[in-house]
Parts: structure tokens; C-alpha cells; sequence
């Protein structure tokens, strides 16, 4: 990747990351942790790795996106109006009654999503069923399954798993967002999950780990996964919950956040500030 | 059109021969037709199609929520999965997936859950389902069926394929009692008068049908007139059916292998009530208990479920009258 095409990703990450804090301020609150953390990915599938056509978002050779962890739907739309598939001034009617988006994601209501998530562990299930379903067609099309690491307490993720490893599915991308937090606690602490890189190459994935907030080093993960033959794919994301904004990864309980404080307010205020400065190309970004 | 089969004493094939022949048929004139398994290939049959149609077969393991998922998925990219396992894991096991990856999301799943109520037989009480309408019937849009015999079962798997979203049929994996002769056609949601009769409406479905037939005869010995319908599509319920039929007879009775709470019984009660039909309805069916181990002919007694005890129990309603 080039150095123009690299700057490109880090500002469509910071206009995602901008669009999540403008949208959950405006709605008070929202699963703002889980969202932050998977904005760079978001941001290199939809600027980069995906086939889409936002214009059309049922052509039929499209890549698709299954986002198992469903409470983070607010990346998730921020890419997708970023990309067009919808105006960006739905971003202001998150959970409103009647809505076109949802806490959780739904196909039958937003452009571009393919998969109704949010009883976690589903999606990993239904992303084996779409990549079988393209096998079973021959198509060549990519199905990427975003799971989240507390959500590797689901049973489910691993009988899902092990099909995917099994059947060798590897135009399924099994994507762990490895933020280490869940709602309670730490992973650690609520169910210790030891080394989930491991445990994938114990099932038969080829498995990669790379820094979350690293659009290069994904994209690489992304491109080798696709070299990757008769094996199934993982990529795990050293992630932090919270990403990209210095007070959000330290607070407690970022998981899910009220915006109704002074505080956080501030914090909130001065990290769109930045990201809006660096989007105008005015300053570089304090990343980690 | 339906007409009842000559020989009602013989039986059709197997149940599960006819679903696996019937999968394998519409295989060859529909490519989206996919068959799904959780390992039980051998008890239903699949193993069949596996060899048959084997890029239409996915074996999913001993993993029964993974494969409503997968099939789930299988749908998103405009397949038509027709999945197999025991009835209880086809439903209660699996209830959130089919709830939200299959129904919530517009997909479509169709559904053979074998061996109901009694005739788990050998595999027993952990094997038993009692509730698997119930739990089907609370899917918003499901289509909710109980086979009568094998020509009522390939038309339902049949019927499925043309439209989307969630189609459940229950049925015997070994072969019952003909109901119905070769060729008969029916309607989903419809149900169909198989006698008729003046004082009792006796409303059955699966292959307690044939029990159902059985027993009006014998009241017919005693001088009680007994018409017998056959509601096969227990969601959508023909409600016109029943209220119209249900009209100047002396009693209402359903008769299903499965509780009464949920089932068949309880669809009846609830349009009875609503609609202030003022004819008594007696629910013939499995009380708030569990399954055990028998054989089916053992547990068909055991439960309360032949023909006798249904007789049995109209006369004690009827004469209460
Ligand atoms: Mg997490």
C-alpha cells in the first residue's frame, strides 16, 4: 500500500471514529467501546479489501459483512454512510422509534447489512452459512465475520468454528476483535479466554495477530489470508476497547457510555475537535 | 384435491425415506434445494442425499444451533435448506437461533423434526418433544405442520419450497397407517373433513389422524356421530374451518401427540373463546409431564393416546352434556 492510499485509510478511520462520537452524543448514550475498537478494520474493509457497489447494495457478486458482535453497529453504519450507502444524517437517528438503524444491526432495515446480528454468537454461524453458500455457488465472493473476544463465551462461536476450520472456509475471514474488556470486566476476569490465537490454531485456522489500530498491518493480514489455501483464516486484533480516544480506553465500564456529564462531554468534545482537525489535514493524530 | 387412501390398514413408506426421496426429487429440478445434518444421517436417511446430491449436502456435526445458523446464512445467498434432527433438537434446542437467524431475519429454514411425542420410542424422555408446536407456533410467520402420512408429507416438503420464511413439519421417521391416497393435493392452512359426522367434531393432526378415523368408527357402533378433520397446518389454523364446523354440534374435541398447552388444543380453545363459540371442547393430548422410554405402541397407551382411550374420553364429555 502506498503512502496516499495509507493516508487515505487513516482518515476514513478518523471520520468513522468522528461519526460514532458525534452520533452516540446526540443520541446520550451507546456501545461506545466495542465501536471504537473496530474502526480501523472497518475502515480498511470499506476503503480497501471489500467489493461493494453502495449504489447497489444487493449486487449479487458483493463481499459481505457479518458483525456478530452487533452492539458495535455504530462503526459499522459510520462506514457504511461514510461509503454512500445511506445518508449520513441517518447516523442521527440511532434507536429513534421506526429507525433505519438500530443498537443492533438488522438487514431488513439498513443498506449494505446482510446479516441480522446481536444474540451474540448468531453471526458466526450465519457467516459459515453465507461462505457455504458461496462455495456452494462458486462465486469467489468473501464473507468477514467480526466476532468479539467476550463474546467467545458463546458456545455457539466455537461449534461454529469448527465447521469453518473443518470445511476449510477460508473466503470466511473470522475476524476477533481482541479488546480484552466485556461489559463486566476484563476478559480475564468475567472468563478467562488464555490465548485466543492459540486456541483458533488449535481448532485448524491460520491465524495471524496484528495491532487493532493498524490499517496497514490489517490490510497486510487481510491480503496474506487471502493467499492462505485449503485452510481457514483468522485475524486476531490486539485491540483496546475505547480506541483512539485517550479517555475513553482509560474509563471503566466503557462498554456502554452516558453521555451526560460535563466530563465526559469534554473529553468527548476535545477528541471530535482533533479528529476534525486531522480530517481538514491540519494536524497528525495521537494514536496510542 | 385430497381422497382418502382404500386401505387405510396398510401402511406408506417410510416417513423419512419419503422426505429424503422427496428432497432428492426437487433436487433435480431445483438447484437451491440443500439438505442439512447433525450427524443423525443414518436415523433420518441423509446420508442418502449426501450420496446422491453431494455438493447439495452439508454435514454439520453434533452441533445443532451451528446448523440453523449455517443454514440461516445459506439462505442469505438465496439457498433453500431443508434440515433434519430429532424433533426437540429441531426446536427447543435450537429455539434462539431459529428465532432471530432464521425468522427475525427474514430467512427461510425448512424443517423436518422427527419422532414426536410417542413415537421417540427407544431413545426415551431426553428424546421426547411435547412442545415442539408450542414453541414453533410463538415464531411470528412460522408455518407449523404435523404430517399425517407419507403422501400428506412430500406435498408439505413440496408446498414448503414456494415460499420463504419458516416451515416446521413434525413427523414419524418410520412408516404409519395410510391416510390418503397417491396424488392427493392439499392447502396449506386448510384443513380437510375425512368424514362427516352431526354430534362431535373431532379435530386431529399427524398420525393420531388415522387413530381419529379409527375411533369415530367405533363410536358410529354406539350411536354417536362423529365428523373427523385433519388439521395438518397447525399455524395458520383454519379458524373458518373450525367455527363453521364446529357450529351446532354437541361437542369439540382435539387430539394431537403432543401437550395440550400450546398444540393444537390450545389454537382451538383460543379461536373458541374469541369468538364465543358455545360448544364445550374437550383437549385430548399429553398432560404437563414428561417423556420416558417404550415402545411407541407402549407410550401411545401410557400417554393416553390410542383410539380407545380417545373414545373413552368423548363419551365421558358428551354424556356430561
Ligand atoms: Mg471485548
Amino acid at each position: 500500500m502506498d503512502k496516499n492510499q495509507l493516508q487515505d485509510l487513516k482518515i476514513l478511520s478518523a471520520k468513522i471514529r468522528l461519526d460514532v462520537l458525534k452520533m452516540l452524543e446526540k443520541r446520550g448514550y451507546g456501545h461506545l467501546g466495542g465501536s471504537l475498537s473496530i474502526v480501523e478494520l472497518m475502515s480498511v474493509l470499506y476503503g480497501k479489501q471489500l467489493r461493494y457497489d453502495a449504489a447497489n447494495p444487493k449486487w449479487e457478486d458483493r463481499d459481505m459483512v457479518v458483525l456478530s458482535k452487533g452492539h458495535a453497529g455504530p462503526a459499522w453504519y459510520s462506514a457504511l454512510a461514510e461509503q454512500g450507502f445511506f445518508d449520513k444524517e441517518w447516523l442521527y437517528t440511532l434507536n429513534d422509534g421506526g429507525t433505519n438503524l438500530p443498537s443492533h444491526p438488522d438487514r431488513l432495515k439498513t443498506p449494505g447489512v446482510d446479516m441480522t446480528t446481536g444474540s451474540l454468537g448468531q453471526g458466526t454461524s450465519a457467516a459459515a452459512g453465507i461462505a457455504t453458500g458461496f462455495r456452494m455457488k462458486g462465486s469467489g465472493q468473501y464473507v468477514y465475520l467480526i466476532v468479539g473476544d467476550g463474546e467467545l463465551n458463546e458456545g455457539q462461536c466455537w461449534e461454529a468454528f469448527q465447521y469453518i476450520a473443518h470445511y476449510k472456509l477460508n473466503h470466511c475471514v473470522v475476524i476477533i476483535d481482541e479488546n480484552k474488556r466485556q461489559l463486566d470486566g476484563t476478559t480475564k476476569e468475567i472468563m478467562n479466554p488464555f490465548d485466543v490465537a492459540e486456541k483458533m490454531r488449535a481448532f485448524g485456522f491460520h491465524v495471524q495477530k496484528v495491532k487493532g489500530n493498524d490499517e496497514e498491518a490489517i490490510d497486510k493480514a487481510i491480503d496474506c489470508a487471502k493467499e492462505v489455501e485449503d485452510q481457514a483464516v483468522c485475524i486476531v486484533l490486539d485491540s483496546i476497547k475505547g480506541s483512539g480516544v485517550p479517555y475513553f480506553e482509560q474509563l471503566a465500564g466503557n462498554h456502554s457510555v452516558k453521555f451526560n456529564n460535563d466530563e465526559i462531554l469534554g473529553a468527548n468534545h476535545e477528541a471530535i475537535k482533533a479528529l476534525e482537525s486531522f480530517i481538514e489535514g491540519g494536524s497528525e493524530l495521537c494514536t496510542d | 384435491m385430497y381422497r382418502l387412501a382404500e386401505d387405510r390398514n396398510s401402511k406408506g413408506k417410510e416417513l423419512r425415506m419419503c422426505v429424503v426421496e422427496t428432497i432428492q426429487e426437487m433436487m433435480t429440478y431445483d438447484d437451491k434445494v440443500v439438505a442439512l445434518e447433525a450427524d443423525l444421517g443414518g436415523a433420518s436417511g441423509f446420508t442418502k442425499i449426501q450420496k446422491s446430491n453431494p455438493d447439495r449436502f452439508v454435514q454439520c456435526g453434533i452441533a445443532e444451533a451451528n446448523m440453523v445458523g449455517v443454514a440461516a446464512g445459506l439462505s442469505v445467498t438465496g439457498f433453500k435448506p431443508y434440515i433434519h434432527t430429532f424433533g426437540p433438537f429441531a426446536t427447543r434446542r435450537v429455539f434462539d437461533q431459529m428465532y432471530l437467524s432464521g425468522a427475525y431475519a427474514h430467512n427461510t429454514i425448512n424443517i423436518y423434526g422427527s419422532d414426536p411425542g410417542f413415537t421417540v420410542g427407544a431413545n426415551g424422555g431426553t428424546h421426547t418433544t411435547w412442545e415442539d408446536v408450542a414453541l414453533m407456533r410463538e415464531i411470528p410467520g412460522a408455518v407449523v405442520c404435523d404430517a399425517a402420512d407419507a403422501v400428506q408429507m412430500e406435498w408439505i416438503l413440496k408446498e414448503f419450497a414456494k415460499s420463504e420464511g419458516i416451515h416446521y413439519v413434525r413427523g414419524n421417521r418410520k412408516a404409519v397407517r395410510n391416510v390418503y391416497a397417491e396424488g392427493s393435493e392439499f392447502t396449506l392452512g386448510k384443513g380437510n373433513i375425512l368424514k362427516e359426522g352431526s354430534e362431535v367434531l373431532l379435530i386431529a393432526a399427524g398420525q393420531l389422524v388415522s387413530d381419529a378415523l379409527d375411533c369415530a368408527k367405533m363410536l358410529e357402533k354406539e350411536n354417536i356421530s362423529v365428523e373427523v378433520v385433519d388439521m395438518f397446518t397447525i399455524k395458520p389454523l383454519d379458524e373458518e374451518l373450525l367455527l363453521k364446523e364446529a357450529e351446532g354440534k354437541q361437542l369439540v374435541v382435539t387430539f394431537e401427540n403432543h401437550s395440550v398447552y400450546g398444540g393444537l388444543g390450545s389454537a382451538a380453545a383460543e379461536v373458541m373463546a374469541e369468538k364465543n363459540v358455545p360448544v364445550p371442547l374437550k383437549r385430548v393430548g399429553v398432560k404437563d409431564c414428561f417423556g420416558q422410554v417404550g415402545t411407541p405402541e407402549f407410550l401411545q397407551k401410557e400417554f393416553g393416546l390410542t383410539a380407545e382411550d380417545l373414545a373413552e374420553e368423548i363419551k365421558k364429555n358428551y354424556k356430561m352434556r
